[in-house]
């Protein structure tokens, strides 16, 4: 018994299996506490299905080789680019072409596309020219991104009122979904109650057909190549695959799912980040994915779906509880956050040697 | 702009068009922050005499963070990113002498003499985990940094007042739990190393004016020469050098004897004279310890872990050493900061030390393997003199200072994205030609 549980314990993770007892911990004391558990438990399922399709755009570039996509904010910059050139369209459009906030949301996701494809590839082109260092310049490359578009929002013709600030030039750093209808649409498609509990059904429709289709490439002819090339490259190459172009589609389907994922985000929070916001995105996604059983190289739905739920189900859980161990412990949510997420993504790279 | 080369070059009387050609492609990032700094400087429009005072008291106070970077490029761990924990052990040290209520030099030196320990515990720590991670160490000490920034929170913001006791009402916020957003050291360390007079009731001890320290550094130089031609008989280096910097010198202290006379108000400018003697102090121990058998050593593990391991060199326990070494020299670095700012905020001062000292160390010309102090030195003098003129020029061109502000932590982000994908790239290349394919 002692020994399976060892096992048990070593092929799951030191690390994984301390956030699990934290996790499993923190919904004791829930409990023990008779906080409003159905409360929780709805804004769980919101903040899950919120970082979904973030958290999936890691699994064609784990596959592919790249390693986890810390420049993930590449594709976030992309979707961020579509909802507003949407929203300047519904604008500039105004009253001769009312157009829905379901409308506007598939247009935000039409328009980023293109701009996702060409910067994927482009980043993919890069990656390729760096192997051996893909997380390091990742990171650098999508700080140095996000740090250029601040710039880019100081200056890009934006004027929709919603968007632009009142005086002066530049969009604002938080834009309010509210005013088209776009907050929570998916999350309110299809959504019914059990109990208190509200099940935000479109969302998670929407993250599953994302997963399916994803699951359905990673079986395609081309998914199993790139899932080749990711795992062992210099016999994919003997095999005759081309190992450089699996890596930038990898990489670019990572930036496309990054894309769509700050639209699910933001039409769930109701609001568009700018500026500061998208900086350390990647880092929460990387996290998750992580915690939910993937290492540097190898992942699957599976960990996407479980460490979405234990990584974002810790973080909305862990504010309430140490709120009512003590008033002063208000940032008890953020402060564990960070030790988690920074610590997962360390115990993964302290493993991934030898492999 | 002097650039090391660990690999003597074969010269067979190389053409002058050559030279010139290697030189730029050499130096191509820093000669491309020399004109930027220049243009910005044109642009923003900003009095010499402004710039002056800006740039002397920005790099005195950064320069000993940025060499703090040195020792572990030599030892082959490329840019050390973990210097954040350094700081973050200085700001803890701060703290608790404030709190003490020990102020001027006194105050700063048993910050050093406290800091030390806590920055080797914690290099110990990081070495360990780089030497669990090889090959990563730079994506590794990143998030390291924000993972010690969680620790840091949870220490200063949730037990200090609670779990660790302490009573303060400047420090600790009202609610009587945590330290407060920002710590102010007015009236207690701020200066006490730029200005040690302060604390002595003699505010012109070692702060003297900008053209006399000009005149005092080249006394030393010329003594400093003297020493080491005729007392130590070592040999020289190139004629052309000597001469070029002692004609740098005689126009430098003609200047500055111009300005003694008159009543300019450079007279006005007054240079943290202690702060700078630790500062070449520091370079002068790394110059030296790169001689030493530890420091060779660090250079043979830096060229080649194997050869090293495989020639009887503890290879583990070197890198460790080198981690050591620069998280006390950041943390000190830290402190030397901080005592000149005057102020710092409790949970955001040290996030940006390990961002914008490492850009610095690569606009000075350091690439992922190579640093040396010239670097440093003149990266963090590049370094500053882009931020100041930045939010200015900005103004001019754009209308608004903030996008000269965003542009300057994009260099910050950009210098360190591109040369560590031009390395990379390098590193590739090399690896296929060893392979031959």
């Amino acid at each position: 018994m002692k020994k399976t549980l060892i096992d048990f314990i070593k092929k799951f993770g030191t690390a994984r299996v301390i956030i699990l007892a934290f996790f499993i911990f923190l919904c004791l004391t829930a409990v023990v506490f008779q906080m409003d558990l159905a409360k929780l438990l709805t804004s769980s399922l919101g903040r899950i299905g919120m970082w979904g399709v973030l958290v999936l755009a890691m699994l064609p570039a784990i596959s592919s080789g790249i390693g986890p996509n810390f420049g993930v904010s590449l594709g976030i910059l992309c979707g961020l680019i579509g909802s507003l050139t949407s929203l300047e369209l519904a604008y500039r459009m105004g009253d001769s072409l009312m157009m829905s906030g379901g409308v506007l949301f598939f247009i935000a996701i039409i328009i980023s596309l293109p701009f996702a494809i060409i910067v994927g590839i482009a980043y993919g082109w890069l990656l390729n020219r760096v192997k051996g260092s893909e997380m390091m310049i990742a990171t650098y490359v999508g700080f140095s991104m996000v740090s250029i578009m601040k710039i880019a929002w100081l200056v890009l013709p934006y004027d929709s009122p919603e968007m632009a600030w009142p005086i002066g030039r530049g969009v604002r750093v938080q834009i309010s979904l509210a005013g088209r209808g776009i907050t929570r649409i998916l999350d309110n498609f299809l959504a019914f109650r059990i109990g208190e509990v509200k099940i935000p059904t479109g969302l998670y429709l929407f993250f599953a057909v994302m997963c399916l289709l994803v699951w359905l490439f990673m079986r395609s002819k081309s998914g199993i190549a790139m899932h080749a090339a990711g795992k062992n490259p210099r016999f994919a190459e003997a095999a005759g695959i081309n190992v450089n172009k699996y890596r930038i589609i990898g990489t670019t389907l990572s930036t496309v799912l990054g894309a769509i994922g700050i639209l699910v985000y933001a039409q769930s929070y109701g609001f568009i980040q700018l500026y500061e916001g998208p900086m350390f995105m990647p880092f929460v996604a990387v996290a998750a994915v992580l915690i939910g059983g993937a290492s540097i190289k190898n992942a699957t739905i599976t960990h996407v779906v479980v460490g979405t739920a234990l990584f974002l189900g810790i973080q909305v859980v862990a504010v309430p509880v140490a709120n009512a161990f003590t008033a002063e412990w208000s940032s008890m949510g953020e402060i564990s956050r960070k030790i988690i997420q920074n610590g997962v993504i360390l115990y993964a790279l302290t493993q991934a040697r030898g492999e | 702009m002097k650039s090391e080369t660990n690999i003597p070059e074969l010269k067979t009387k190389p053409e002058f068009k050559n030279a010139v050609r290697d030189f730029t492609t050499r130096n191509m990032v820093t000669i491309l922050f020399v004109v930027m700094a220049l243009a910005g400087f044109i642009v923003s429009g900003m009095s010499p005499m402004m710039f002056l005072m800006d740039i002397i008291s920005r790099v005195s106070r950064n320069a000993f963070l940025v060499l703090s970077l040195i020792i572990p490029v030599v030892a082959g761990m490329g840019l050390n990113f973990s210097i954040v924990l350094g700081a973050m052990a200085g700001q803890t040290v701060l703290i608790f002498v404030t709190h003490w209520g020990i102020n001027g030099l006194p105050g700063i030196l048993l910050c050093f003499l406290l800091v030390t320990p806590l920055a080797m515990f914690l290099g110990f720590l990081t070495g360990k985990l780089f030497n669990r991670t090889k090959g990563q160490e730079m994506i590794t000490g990143l998030i390291l940094g924000f993972f010690a920034q969680g620790i840091y929170e949870l220490i200063f913001l949730q037990l200090v007042g609670g779990i660790i006791p302490m009573q303060n009402k400047t420090l600790v916020m009202s609610s009587g739990v945590g330290i407060r957003t920002t710590v102010d050291l007015t009236n207690g360390l701020k200066y006490g190393l730029d200005w040690p007079g302060l604390s002595f009731d003699m505010p012109e001890l070692l702060r003297p004016t900008l053209p006399h320290t000009i005149i005092g550094l080249f006394i030393i130089g010329i003594v400093g020469f003297l020493v080491y031609r005729f007392v130590f008989k070592r040999k020289l280096p190139s004629k052309i050098k000597l001469i070029s910097w002692f004609i740098i010198g005689v126009l430098a202290v003609v200047w500055s004897v111009n300005q003694i006379n008159s009543a300019s108000m450079i007279n006005m400018i007054r240079v943290p004279v202690l702060t700078w003697i630790v500062i070449l102090l520091l370079c002068f121990f790394i110059i030296f310890f790169k001689k030493t058998k530890l420091g060779q050593d660090m250079r043979s593990v830096g060229q080649d872990r194997y050869v090293a391991a495989s020639s009887g060199i503890e290879v583990d326990r070197v890198r460790i050493i080198a981690v050591m070494m620069s998280m006390v020299m950041a943390a000190w670095g830290h402190i030397i900061f901080l005592q000149n700012l005057g102020a710092f905020s409790t949970y955001g001062s040290h996030e940006q030390i390990g961002l914008y000292s490492v850009a610095a160390l690569l606009i000075g010309g350091a690439t992922v393997t190579n640093a040396s102090i010239s670097h440093a030195l003149l990266g963090v003098f590049l370094f500053h003199s882009l931020f100041i003129v930045s939010p200015s020029s900005g103004r001019t061109l754009f209308g608004n200072a903030q996008v000269g502000e965003y542009f300057r932590v994009f260099v910050a982000y950009g210098v360190i994205g591109v040369s560590l994908a031009m390395h990379a790239w390098k590193k590739l290349l090399q690896n296929k030609n060893k392979l031959g394919v």
